[in-house]
C-alpha cells in the first residue's frame, strides 16, 4: 500500500467539508437516483450517489473531485446506511478518490495488454511532463494514477483521463495529449492513430465496397 | 429432517442445518475461521471444504452449504486433505511467522488447525504483505499483519454488538480490517472481538505480554460487575488473576461477556485492603486483627447493630453477616445502599420474571427508566435478538442510544398511569409481551406500583410466560433480597435508627454522612468509600478471591470457585465474621466454608439448588400515581464499584468512552 492515497487530516476535512449539501440540481438528481431502488433498499443507490457527490465536489473544486469524509457522511445520513459501510465501498472501488486529485485524473493502464504493447513510453511521457505516480502535479492541473486494466485492450496502450478515453498510445501521442490539456484545450477522444474506435487500422481490411454503399456480395461468391 | 451421509455414517439432521453442522453432528471435526455459530455465515476463509455428492466435482465450503437430502458428504478424501492444505497455505502467505511474539500464541486457531490440516512447509518465497497497526479503543490491541479477514469482528460489531463501526476497508490483497477513520470501538461489548478472533489480530491490550495459556490456573467463577451474573473463568498466575473471559452458558451470557466483566481485573491488584486497621484520633492507623476486634468488641452497643451489604457479595458472606448481627441482637439488614426502599413483600415483583433466554422471543417491549446498555448490557444483546425478529420496543424514561430503534414516548412516569392507545393497542396483539423496570422506577415513589399495574392493564402474564421485569444492577442483590437484606424504609429507616454498630459489608455507595453516631465495621476488599468512612477496617476478599452462591437478577443461582488468595492479611468475609463472632462472644454455629453453605441453606433452601429460584408470583398492592422525570442510576458505566474505581484500564474506558478525552498512542 506504499502508493496509497495519503487520506487527508480529519479535523482539517471536516472544517472543509462539514457543510457540504447537494446543489439544488444534484438534489433532485439524487432523489431520482433513491427512487430507483425498491423501497427499503435504498442503500443501493450508494454507489451512484458516491459518483455524484464527487462530481459536485469536483466542480466546486475545479478537479475531477475527491470523496472528503464529511461528503461520505452526508450520503450515510441521507441513506440511513453506518458511515463505515459507506466508508468500505468507498474504498473498495478504485474511481471514487479518497484525496484530492488535480483537474485531470490521469489514470495510465497498465496491465499485461497494455504493457506489451508499450505502456512503458506512456508513463515515460508523464515522467517528461513533471507527472508523478499517486500525486499531482505542483500546477493542480494533472494526478497520475497507475490502473489495472480499463476494458479497451484492443486499443492499447491507453489512458483514461476524467471521464474520456485516449487510445493507441505513443510517446510522442500521450505529450501530445498532455501539451493539450495543459493548454487548456480538447485533444481528440479515442484513437490517436488514424482508426476508428477500434476497427482495422488504416480502414476496413474486409467487406470495403461495403463502406460507401450497400453492396451485394452474392455474386462474388460463385 | 434430511437424511445424509457422512464419511459413510447415515444420520439424520435439522432441516435448516447446514453440512458443516451434520458433520458435525456426525462427530467430524471441520476446521474453520470465519464460521461461527452466533453471527452470520460469511464464507470466506474457505477452510471448511468438504466433498459433497451429488454436486460439482470440486470440495465446497461446508459451512455455506445448506444439508439436503441424499447427500454423500466425505471430510476425509484425498480431496478434502489437499483442499484444506492449499487454504491453509494460502492463508499462511500473509500471516507472519511471529508466534513466539504472539499474545494468541498456545491459543490460536490458526496454530492449531495448520499443524492439524497445513502441508508443513511452505513454498512461498515472495514478499509478505504487511498491514499498520489500527487504534480500536483502549481494550482491543491490534496487530493487522496477522489477520487473517475471516470478518468475525465485523459481523460481531454489527449484529450482536449493535455498533457497527468495525468495517473492511480496501480490497484484495489491500484488504485492511479497521474501526471507522480508527476512532475507538464505543461499545461495552468490544472485548469479544478478541475471543473471536482466530488469529492473533486482535488481542486484548491491557494483557498484552502478561502471560502464556499453558501457566494460567483456570477458575470457574461467577462475575460481578452487573446482575447477569455472567459465567467467567479466571485466569490466574500465582497470585494474581491476569484475565476474565466468558464461559459458555446459554441460559445466562451466552458467550459473551461485557468490557468491564473482562477487565476490572487489573483493579484487583490495587488499592487493596491488605490489613486490618483502626481509627485512632481520627486517623485511620495499620492494626493487628486482635487489636482490631478488640476495637469492636469494646463498642457497647446494647443490641442495637445493623449490617449493611455492598453490590458485589456473595450469599454466604451475607448469611454470616446476617447471623452475626442476630447474635448481637440486632435486626437491621440493607443492601440498597443508595437509599431504594422499594417494597419487597414478594419477591416475585422484583425479579426479573422472564428467563434471559426467552426474552429473545418477547414480541412487544416496554422500557421503563433504563438504560439497558449500561445497567445490563447481555440483557440489551437479547433484546437486539429479539428485535432482528421483529419485536417493537417502547421506552419512557430518558432517551439513550440502545443499538436499535426505541420508539420513546417521553420522560414522565405519569405515562405508565395512561399509556398512548398505540403502545396499549400493540400489546393487545402481542403473544409475548414484556415490561422491563429499570433502576431509575424504583428510586421514584409510587412507580413500582403503577408498573406493577401493567401486569393487569398490559396482560404481561400468558400461559408459560411472565413479562413483569425488575432490572437490577447489583450482583448482590437478588441474593441479598432472599436473605432478608431489606428493611421497610430502606436505609434511611437503618440510619434513622441510630444503630451504635454498623457493619459495612463492603458497602462502598452509602451516604455516611448519615450514621455519624455509628462505629463503623468496614468488611471489603478495596480502600473505597466504605473504608474511608470506616472506624475499624477489616480487609475482606473480592469476588476472586472466595468461592461463593450469586443470585443473578432472574434469581438464578449459581455458584463460583476461588480462583487466588487474597493479598496480604486479608481473609475471606466469612472467616472474618467468624473470628470476630468469638471476640464478641456471640460465637457462630459453623467453623468451615462447608458448615456455612450448609447453614445458609437450611434457613434459606432456594439458595442451595443452582439454577431459577422460584419466587412464586403474586402482585403486592403499592401506592401508585407517580409523577415526574425519571432518571437512570448509572452515571458512568465503567466505573460503577470498587474494583472498577480501581482499575486502570476502566479509568481509562470511562475518560474516553465516556468523557471523550483523547489518549495520543503510546509511542513504539
Amino acid at each position: 500500500m506504499a502508493d496509497a492515497p495519503h487520506i487527508p487530516d480529519e479535523a482539517e476535512t471536516r472544517a472543509r467539508w462539514g457543510a457540504f449539501a447537494w446543489t439544488a440540481e444534484n438534489a433532485a438528481q439524487a432523489e431520482k437516483i433513491i427512487a430507483r431502488y425498491p423501497a427499503g433498499r435504498q442503500q443501493s443507490a450508494v454507489m451512484p450517489l458516491l459518483d455524484l457527490a464527487q462530481r459536485q465536489v469536483g466542480a466546486e473544486t475545479q478537479t475531477q473531485g475527491w470523496l472528503p469524509v464529511p461528503v461520505m457522511e452526508y450520503i450515510g445520513r441521507q441513506l440511513d446506511m453506518p458511515y463505515m459501510r459507506v466508508y468500505e465501498v468507498a474504498t473498495f472501488y478504485t474511481m471514487y478518490n479518497l484525496a484530492p486529485v488535480g483537474r485531470y485524473h490521469v489514470q495510465v493502464c497498465g496491465t499485461t495488454p497494455c504493457m506489451l504493447r508499450g505502456s512503458d513510453d506512456v508513463f515515460a511521457a508523464c515522467k517528461n511532463k513533471g507527472l508523478v505516480k499517486g500525486a499531482t502535479t505542483p500546477d493542480g492541473l494533472f494526478t497520475l494514477t497507475e490502473v489495472e486494466c480499463l476494458g479497451a485492450c484492443a486499443n492499447a496502450p491507453m489512458v483514461q483521463i476524467n471521464d474520456d478515453n485516449y487510445e493507441d498510445l505513443t510517446y510522442d501521442s500521450m505529450s501530445a495529449v498532455l501539451e493539450t490539456l495543459s493548454a487548456g484545450g480538447q485533444p481528440k477522444i479515442g484513437p490517436q492513430i488514424d482508426r476508428q474506435t477500434s476497427a482495422p487500422e488504416g480502414g476496413p481490411t474486409t467487406l470495403k465496397e461495403m463502406v460507401s454503399e450497400n453492396h451485394d456480395y452474392r455474386g462474388d461468391w460463385a | 429432517m434430511p437424511k445424509v451421509k457422512v464419511d459413510g455414517v447415515e444420520l439424520d439432521v435439522p432441516a435448516g442445518a447446514t453440512v458443516l453442522q451434520a458433520c458435525e453432528l456426525a462427530g467430524k471435526e471441520i476446521p474453520r475461521f470465519c464460521y461461527h455459530e452466533r453471527l452470520s455465515i460469511a464464507g470466506n476463509c474457505r477452510m471448511c471444504l468438504v466433498e459433497v455428492k451429488p454436486g460439482p466435482p470440486k470440495p465446497q465450503a461446508s459451512c455455506a452449504l445448506p444439508a439436503a437430502e441424499g447427500q454423500e458428504i466425505r471430510t476425509d478424501s484425498e480431496m478434502v486433505k489437499k483442499a484444506r492444505e492449499g487454504v491453509m497455505e494460502f492463508l499462511l502467505i500473509n500471516h507472519p511467522l511471529d508466534c513466539p511474539i504472539c499474545d494468541q500464541g498456545g491459543e490460536c486457531d490458526l496454530q492449531d488447525q495448520s499443524v492439524a490440516y497445513g502441508r508443513g512447509a511452505s513454498r512461498y518465497d515472495e514478499n509478505k504483505r504487511a498491514v499498520t497497526e489500527k487504534y480500536m479503543g483502549p481494550i482491543v490491541k491490534t496487530v493487522m499483519t496477522r489477520c487473517i479477514q475471516c470478518t468475525r469482528c465485523v459481523r460481531f460489531a454489527e449484529e450482536v454488538a449493535g455498533v457497527p463501526e468495525i468495517g473492511a476497508i480496501y480490497r484484495g490483497e489491500n484488504m485492511q480490517i479497521t474501526t471507522y477513520l480508527e476512532h475507538a470501538a464505543k461499545s461495552e461489548l468490544s472485548g469479544n472481538v478478541v475471543d473471536l478472533c482466530p488469529v492473533g489480530a486482535l488481542t486484548a491490550k491491557p494483557y498484552a505480554f502478561e502471560a502464556r495459556p499453558w501457566e494460567l490456573k483456570k477458575t470457574h467463577a461467577i462475575d460481578v460487575m452487573d446482575a447477569v451474573g455472567t459465567n467467567i473463568r479466571l485466569d490466574s498466575r500465582g497470585r494474581q488473576v491476569l484475565r476474565a473471559v466468558p464461559r459458555i452458558n446459554d441460559d445466562v451470557n451466552e458467550e459473551w461477556a461485557s468490557d468491564k466483566t473482562r477487565h476490572n481485573v487489573d483493579g484487583l491488584v490495587r488499592k487493596r485492603l491488605d490489613k486490618p486497621y483502626v481509627r485512632k484520633d481520627g486517623k485511620l492507623v495499620p492494626a493487628t486483627w486482635a487489636e482490631a476486634f478488640a476495637a469492636i468488641a469494646a463498642v457497647q452497643h446494647g443490641g442495637s447493630v445493623a449490617a449493611v451489604a455492598g453490590d458485589l457479595l456473595d450469599c454466604e458472606t451475607m448469611f454470616a453477616g446476617k447471623a452475626l448481627v442476630e447474635k448481637l441482637g440486632g435486626t437491621m439488614l440493607e443492601g440498597r445502599q443508595t437509599g431504594l426502599a422499594y417494597d419487597v413483600s414478594s419477591l416475585s415483583s422484583v425479579v426479573f420474571n422472564t428467563p434471559l433466554a426467552d426474552l429473545e422471543t418477547a414480541d412487544v417491549i416496554l422500557l421503563v427508566g433504563t438504560n439497558l446498555r449500561w445497567e445490563a448490557p447481555l440483557v440489551n444483546t437479547r433484546l437486539r435478538k429479539a428485535i432482528k425478529k421483529g419485536a417493537k420496543v417502547f421506552g419512557i424514561g430518558p432517551e439513550f442510544d440502545l443499538t436499535y430503534k426505541v420508539e420513546w414516548l417521553g420522560n414522565d412516569a405519569s405515562l405508565l398511569a395512561k399509556l398512548p392507545e398505540a403502545v396499549v393497542e400493540a400489546f393487545g396483539k402481542a403473544a409475548r409481551p414484556a415490561v422491563i423496570v429499570g433502576g431509575g422506577v424504583l428510586a421514584k415513589d409510587g412507580a413500582h406500583g403503577d408498573t406493577l399495574a401493567l401486569v393487569e392493564t398490559l396482560g404481561l402474564i400468558k400461559d408459560g410466560w411472565n413479562g413483569y421485569n425488575v432490572l437490577h444492577f447489583a450482583a448482590a442483590r437478588m441474593g441479598g433480597l432472599m436473605l432478608g437484606y431489606a428493611t421497610a424504609g430502606g436505609i434511611k429507616a437503618v440510619a434513622a435508627a441510630k444503630p451504635k454498630l454498623l457493619f459495612s459489608l463492603g458497602a462502598d455507595e452509602v451516604d455516611y454522612a448519615a450514621f455519624e453516631g455509628s462505629f463503623k465495621v468496614y468488611v471489603g476488599h478495596h480502600g473505597d468509600k466504605g473504608a474511608h468512612a470506616a472506624d475499624v477496617i477489616l480487609p475482606g476478599a473480592s469476588y476472586a478471591e472466595k468461592a461463593g452462591t450469586y443470585v443473578n437478577l432472574e434469581g438464578r443461582v449459581q455458584r463460583g470457585e476461588k480462583a487466588v488468595f487474597a493479598p496480604g492479611d486479608a481473609r475471606e468475609d466469612w472467616s472474618i465474621l467468624r473470628a470476630l463472632s468469638d471476640v464478641m462472644g456471640a460465637t457462630l454455629p459453623f467453623d468451615s466454608f462447608e458448615q456455612l453453605r450448609a447453614e445458609m441453606v437450611k434457613a434459606v433452601p432456594a439458595l442451595g439448588i443452582e439454577g431459577l429460584a422460584d419466587y412464586g408470583w403474586s402482585i403486592p398492592k403499592l401506592p401508585t400515581g407517580a409523577t415526574g422525570e425519571l432518571a437512570s442510576p448509572i452515571k458512568d458505566f465503567y466505573l460503577t464499584n470498587a474494583i472498577c474505581r480501581a482499575s486502570p484500564t476502566m479509568q481509562q474506558c470511562s475518560a474516553e468512552l465516556v468523557h471523550g478525552v483523547e489518549f495520543a498512542e503510546a509511542a513504539e
